[in-house]
């Protein structure tokens, strides 16, 4: 169900913990599962607490939980911004009513080409470079202008 | 201090570290094989309180921990920032991870733990793996692992990422969350001293607490005191952020005013008139400026003007701001992180979120602020853990002192500020410097 | 020890316990919702927030551990300001659908809301909505309903042993679930629905049955596996509705297995015989009881008559109640027959005559907490006794160690330590094994019996058990079911008796049925040459009493059974239910109560005698057993079937001391180290959850679950490759004359060579023995 590559990424992460602690291993067994699929089908998440050795539901909880877990597909890009308000005080939503304009999306949603999926972030620790988002939950970009957010949108278009 | 002579992304390796009297601390303790009581009678000194929020001396945390108890003892390490108005621990493990590693190690030498965790929030991901690499990079020059330079301590660290849980942050959720479970808190006791990390004793500190530890360490934790004032040690870490021309962090004493911060951030954007602030992190109760001008930026004089200096984020709100719609946005944050566990919280927040909505879309009651009030106090003092009163401090505060504001929205089912000046406020705005 | 005052009540409570022990000890009713005695705390609901002295909020009385000289309020002002306020916080969610909600009448949450809610909400906004989940044929969801107290959680977590739901989604948006599109597949499941403090979980079967105030309830005992639970029967109109634990915390404690709550269904069931039939000229016809009565007196007569009394055999469930069981033997050695027996599995009699009383537990099942080691001899734990597994899952948490021998790995839901897993015919060696490394770790010395009878070679995993159960301090061994039907039953027995001699430990059977030690005691057995269950089988009788059992499912070999039963030239079957199998071999089929339309009494594995009465109106023409079993003796004229009670027959039967004639210790038997036939596949046959009696094998909901699934013919996955047989392809499975097709099952789970079959169930019925040689081949 995962490549080589990813069952020796979590590995690598079961290794961090004491070995009957496989189970602290699925917060990111789940991230390098989702990198790879781009989302989390319920099938991988079960395939997922079978390697860990931990009940599927357990698995789900935490998949629930954590909130950059995609239960549902998303589109190539996802983009999260952050609209909490220090972000807010610095433009952090009218760069988030830029990007839907740009995409001609809301948020929540993905455009019609499956290229971007547009999300409303909570604090990412970061306000002091607002406004700020996340592309694919790992690449942070700060003090997003219009003409940043046009210059990502295009790099991001061609991959 | 902590961030002295950092270079941004450009000198956070171990060379450059080392380069600026990094790991000598470490060397020293372990060379001189210091006693346990000596580094944390050392750190008592310093009073340094712990810089994630809650302000708990540092030094009385470690003595806490069984030293003597045989087993497995665990370190942990807060970097879970996702404070509304936070955002220091990302500074430090990005420009310097290792004083970071330097003071877990000694914390792990002080209290006898064999294995640490960095938990490190799950949005700042590129942090997390800077983290790795800095740790690879101790590893390989025989700083954390086994047999630390040579002698017989042994302390294992590890990172840890978060992936999107505000709660986390709360130490016993980021206990869970290791776990691999839902980071939903503990109630307590027992403590994690005497109950933690797979049920064994644990300690758990802020970044910027471990990574202030090597600096006490070489210069005493008199001289480290007196950087401060009484009962306030040290050097702190402020995040500024919102109106002011330059968001950032500063590093400055404890106990220098308010406004010089607000100086050396730049002062207010456009030169507006300040209108609030909230001085120590989102749940911290917010402050009228006029009011925040006369404090020091200090655990002691923030808390008798009303609020909590919490972990030194500074959020400054301008005239242009509507309080009401600030609140909602807090109010909604609290609402989409809360755990569940809990029923004051679970079904709280999200009550308080939505009567907060109403009023600030023209839907508000007459009676909506005294329901604001009997539901944050029936939420206050009833949950697990301090999320509850995290969500229903700004509530009160923003009430208490903006009642006016709050009450027109009310009557006139509109707001004070006008609509096109609030969005001229808050403008995409990126300082000059960036 | 430690000092509380609360309500301004001095109460001593032990060390480490919580404001909510020492309330329950001063008599203080503390409202709450999800903390439960038997399940770790939660702190969740906050319910339970009283005020404690110098504490500047209010605390959680289930979680607040008690400090000496500590004052609590628990109705203080505070106290109940915090408890109304959570109360506000639990019903601003809540649907107000009371008046359809199956909980109504017996909801925490409606009664507490009536002390501490208020009669309107100042919650205006819309309510929450929980979609339903599925959870199988149990339990019915309402989740809308749902305070997330996550009772039910930790509930599958803890005591069921495996985490089948959980809290998915956090805050608001927080519910409890299963893994997505799972269904709640524990044995044990039923006790979540007694856990919901509120409507969220209530039972499928009795949805919308009744309205829990038009109930009446009565108690009595679980017919079904040798725990016997302890239920409330819940009737309207002499009908049963609904089954509850009755809670002892000896016996069952507050749990019942789904057997015993659901299995009710069956009793309301049309299969249920409604009147007295005799077949005449092949025909199935109906009749009167005093015709029907008197067609088998005469029949019995005139067998007895012509053939002598040994032409008579008397063949009962082990589910029959003591009263039953000793009519029944009183009626056979009245008729001149010794020939009568309720141990209808059971395959080796060796042990007849030279035990020295009834086999039962050899502990009391409330010691199980005690133990630190437990040795498991052939059995499937935790579908036989699934809550005697789970006090073994509980003492394992704190410190006993399991070993089991036997063919079956499948999950207990407890770390069983060492395990030897060999096929049934290895099973005596290896259990001797462990007795020559226990006598070795021991230094002791094996008893003369087994003195040259040990094997010399000791495999790893034997000497691991004998290692553990070496170290431990409290020590037991148990021979489950696949034990006591074993070919060499009796020499299981000789050697669990040496593993408790050299240990100082304890040892006994574990019991298929709510009367397996009963029947010994109401003397169910030949005593004096009379022929067992297996011999009355195999050299057949002219006639045949059978009592509650069906010759296709209840006895060690089926298709045996039913053909004598069919060749005999009288059969009397005295049973609850029209059955197929019955009609088959019957001549007369005689409509007996079911546990809930007699009085009667079962002794269960630990020796403990519990009687009850009648909970129900006898449905048709149904007639208690005991009383048609007397009227029978007096129509034959046989001496002493003048009992003007039940009780009557149970003191006859029983004596006053039936505790003294409990006994697990045996003589006399020999032990042969003798080696497994090579090659040769093996049959090994579990009785599945869900057919192993009349009653359960016809409750609808239960045979609709996972467990309920027709037996595959189960086989280890290299002994399948080495048949070439693929897993999914139909197979055909001989055991000499008897043969039948199932479809081929790889389980990791079984001993090398094996082939599980279970028995029990209509597709395995024209099979064979439930051990020894089988063959198989593609059909």
């Amino acid at each position: 169900m995962l490549s080589q590559e990813s069952l020796q990424q979590i590995d690598r992460e079961i290794a961090k913990y004491p070995p009957d602690q496989k189970q602290s291993a699925v917060m990111a067994a789940l991230r390098i599962a989702q990198v790879e699929k781009g989302w989390l089908p319920k099938e991988l998440i079960e395939f997922v607490a079978r390697y860990l050795e931990m009940p599927p539901i357990a698995a789900y909880e935490v998949a629930s939980f954590y909130n950059m877990y995609d239960l549902e597909p998303v589109g190539r890009h996802k983009i999260t911004v952050c609209t909490n308000l220090p972000c807010a005080l610095s433009g952090g939503v009218h760069a988030a009513e830029y990007v839907k304009q740009k995409l001609g999306i809301d948020f929540n949603e993905t455009t019609p080409d499956g290229k971007f999926t547009l999300k409303e972030g909570e604090c990412m620790g970061a306000c002091g470079d607002a406004p700020v988002l996340l592309v694919n939950n790992h690449q942070m970009c700060s003090w997003m202008t219009t003409e940043k957010i046009d210059q990502m949108l295009a790099d991001l278009d061609k991959k | 201090m902590i961030l002295a002579g950092c270079d941004g992304d450009r000198a956070w390796r171990l060379q450059d570290y080392v380069a600026r009297g990094g790991y000598s601390a470490l060397k020293r303790i372990v060379a001189e094989k210091t006693p346990q009581d000596a580094i944390i009678a050392e750190l008592k000194a310093s009073v340094l309180r712990g810089r994630g929020g809650a302000g708990f001396p540092t030094g009385l945390k470690w003595s806490f921990m069984p030293r003597s108890f045989p087993g497995d003892k665990y370190l942990a390490c807060n970097s879970d920032e996702g404070e509304p108005g936070t955002f220091k621990d990302r500074d430090i493990l990005r420009y310097n991870p290792h004083s970071v590693i330097e003071g877990m190690t000694i914390a792990a030498y002080a209290m006898g733990a064999a294995r640490g965790y960095n938990y490190i929030h799950g949005e700042i991901f590129e942090i997390y793996q800077r983290f790795e690499d800095a740790l690879a990079e101790a590893r390989e020059a025989g700083l954390i692992g086994q047999n630390i330079l040579g002698s017989d301590f042994s302390f294992e660290l590890f990172a840890h990422h978060g992936y999107g849980a505000y709660i986390c942050g709360e130490e016993t959720a980021l206990l869970e969350s290791i776990e691999g479970k839902k980071g939903q808190p503990r109630f307590k006791p027992p403590f994690p001293a005497s109950y933690g990390l797979y049920g064994k004793p644990t300690t758990i500190n802020n970044t910027e607490t471990f990574a202030s530890v090597p600096f006490i360490m070489n210069m005493g934790g008199e001289a480290f005191l007196n950087l401060g004032k009484p009962n306030n040690g040290g050097m702190k870490l402020f995040s500024i952020s919102g109106h002011v021309n330059r968001p950032g962090n500063y590093e400055i004493p404890l106990g220098t005013p308010f406004s010089e911060l607000l100086e050396m951030a730049g002062g207010m954007r456009g030169g507006r008139k300040l209108k609030a602030v909230i001085p120590g992190g989102s749940s911290s109760p917010v402050l009228p400026g006029s009011v925040m001008m006369d404090c020091t930026m200090d655990y002691d004089s923030i808390s008798k003007a009303g609020s909590m200096l919490g972990s030194g984020a500074v959020i400054v709100m301008d005239e242009t701001t509507c309080m009401v719609k600030a609140l909602e946005r807090l109010s909604y944050f609290y609402f989409e992180e809360s755990c569940g566990q809990c029923t004051p919280c679970r079904e709280g927040t999200g009550w308080l979120y939505r009567v907060v909505h109403r009023i600030e879309n023209g839907l508000g009651r007459e009676d909506d602020l005294d329901l604001l009030n009997s539901v944050t106090a029936n939420i206050m003092g009833r949950t697990i853990c301090a999320l509850g009163d995290a969500a229903s401090m700004p509530v009160q505060s923003f009430v208490k002192h903006f009642g006016a504001e709050f009450a027109y929205h009310i009557e006139n089912k509109k707001c004070l500020v006008p609509h096109e000046v609030q969005r001229a406020g808050s403008q995409i705005y990126v300082s000059p410097s960036c | 020890m430690l000092e509380i005052e609360i309500d301004g009540k001095q109460v001593q409570v032990d060390d480490g316990s919580t404001v909510m022990d020492a309330a329950a000890l001063a008599g203080a009713y503390i409202p709450h919702f999800c903390y439960h005695k038997k399940l770790s705390i939660a702190a969740n609901c906050r319910m339970c927030l009283v005020q404690v002295e110098k504490a500047p909020k209010p605390l959680p009385a289930c979680a607040t551990p008690v400090t000496n000289g500590m004052k609590v309020w628990t109705h203080s002002e505070l106290a109940v300001k915090a408890q109304k306020g959570v109360m506000e916080f639990l019903l601003i969610n809540h649907p107000l659908d009371c008046p359809i909600c199956d909980q109504g009448g017996e909801c925490q949450l409606q009664d507490l809301a009536v002390g501490y809610g208020s009669s309107a909400s100042r919650y205006q906004e819309e309510k929450r909505v929980v979609f339903n989940k599925n959870l199988g044929s149990l339990v019915s969801t309402d989740m809308t309903r749902c305070i997330n107290c996550t009772r039910c959680v930790r509930f599958t977590a803890e005591i069921a042993g495996e985490m089948e739901l959980g809290q998915a989604f956090r805050g608001e948006h927080a519910e409890i679930m299963p893994f997505i599109e799972k269904t709640i597949d524990s044995e044990l499941s039923g006790n979540i629905i007694d856990l919901c403090p509120v409507g969220a979980l209530t039972s499928k079967p009795f949805r919308f049955a009744a309205r829990t105030w038009e109930l009446s309830r009565r108690r009595t005992v679980s017919p079904h596996d040798s725990l016997g639970s302890n239920l409330i029967v819940q009737t309207k109109h002499d009908v049963v509705k609904r089954v509850l634990p009755f809670e002892n915390e000896e016996i069952n404690e507050c749990w019942l297995s789904d057997k015993d709550r659901f299995s009710y269904e069956a009793l309301n069931s049309d299969e249920r015989l409604a009147a007295p039939m005799i077949k005449q000229g092949g025909e199935w016809k109906r009749v009167d009881w005093q015709a029907a009565l008197e067609f088998v007196a005469t029949g019995l007569r005139g067998i007895a008559k012509d053939h002598g009394g040994d032409s008579i055999g008397a063949l009962a469930s082990p589910h029959s109640t003591i009263e039953e069981l000793y009519l029944l033997q009183k009626l056979a050695r009245g008729l001149g027959s010794d020939n009568v027996d309720f141990r209808l599995r059971q395959s080796d009699f060796r042990a007849d005559g030279k035990r020295a009383g009834a086999p039962w537990l050899g502990m009391p099942v409330a010691g199980v907490k005690d133990l630190n080691r437990l040795l498991v001899v052939g059995s499937f734990l935790r579908k036989d006794a699934p809550l005697l597994a789970q006090r073994v899952r509980q003492a394992t948490k704190k410190g006993l160690h399991v070993s089991a021998i036997g063919p079956n790995a499948e999950e207990w839901l407890l770390p069983v330590r060492h395990r030897a897993l060999v096929a049934p015919s290895a099973m005596v060696s290896t259990l001797a094994q462990v007795v020559a490394a226990l006598a070795e770790e021991k230094a002791g010395e094996v008893s003369v019996a087994l003195v040259g009878k040990l094997p010399a070679q000791i495999s790893e995993e034997a000497r691991a058990i004998a290692q553990s159960l070496a170290s431990g301090r409290k020590i037991a061994v148990w021979l489950g079911n696949l034990a006591s039907q074993h070919e060499r039953a009796s020499e299981l027995q000789m050697l669990a008796q040496e593993v408790a001699r050299l240990t100082g430990g304890s040892f006994g059977f574990i019991g298929e049925a709510a009367n397996s030690v009963g029947g010994y005691l109401a003397g169910a057995i030949p005593a004096n040459g009379g022929l067992d269950a297996a011999a009355m089988i195999e050299q057949g009788r002219k006639a045949y009493v059978v009592l509650g059992a069906e010759p296709a499912f209840d006895f060690a070999n089926p298709s045996a059974a039913t053909a004598a039963l069919g060749s005999a030239q009288l059969v009397v079957s005295l049973t609850a239910f029209d059955s197929a199998s019955l009609r088959g071999v019957a001549d007369v089929m005689l409509p007996i109560a079911p546990f809930t339309e007699t009085s009667g009494t079962y002794v269960n594995c630990e020796g403990r005698v519990q009687s009850f009465n009648a909970v129900a109106r006898s449905q048709g023409e149904t007639r208690p057993a005991w009383k048609v079993l007397r009227v029978l003796g007096n129509l034959l004229s046989l001496e002493g079937f003048l009992q003007a009670d039940s009780e009557a027959v149970r003191e006859e039967a029983l004596g006053t001391e039936p505790a003294s004639r409990l006994g697990n210790a045996i003589e006399g038997i020999i032990v042969s180290a003798a080696a497994a036939p090579a090659n040769a596949l093996e049959r090994v046959a579990d009785v599945p959850i869900y057919f192993a009696d009349p009653i359960v094998r016809r409750a609808g909901s239960l045979q609709k679950t996972r467990d309920a699934k027709a037996p595959a013919a189960r086989i280890a996955p290299a002994t399948l490759a080495a048949l070439g047989i693929a897993e999914g392809d139909r197979v055909r499975v001989t055991q000499g004359a008897a043969s039948a097709e199932l479809v081929a099952q790889a389980d990791p789970a079984l001993a090398a060579g094996c082939v599980r079959i279970a028995a029990a169930h209509i597709t395995t019925a024209t099979l064979g023995a439930m051990s020894g040689e089988l063959s198989l081949e593609r059909a």
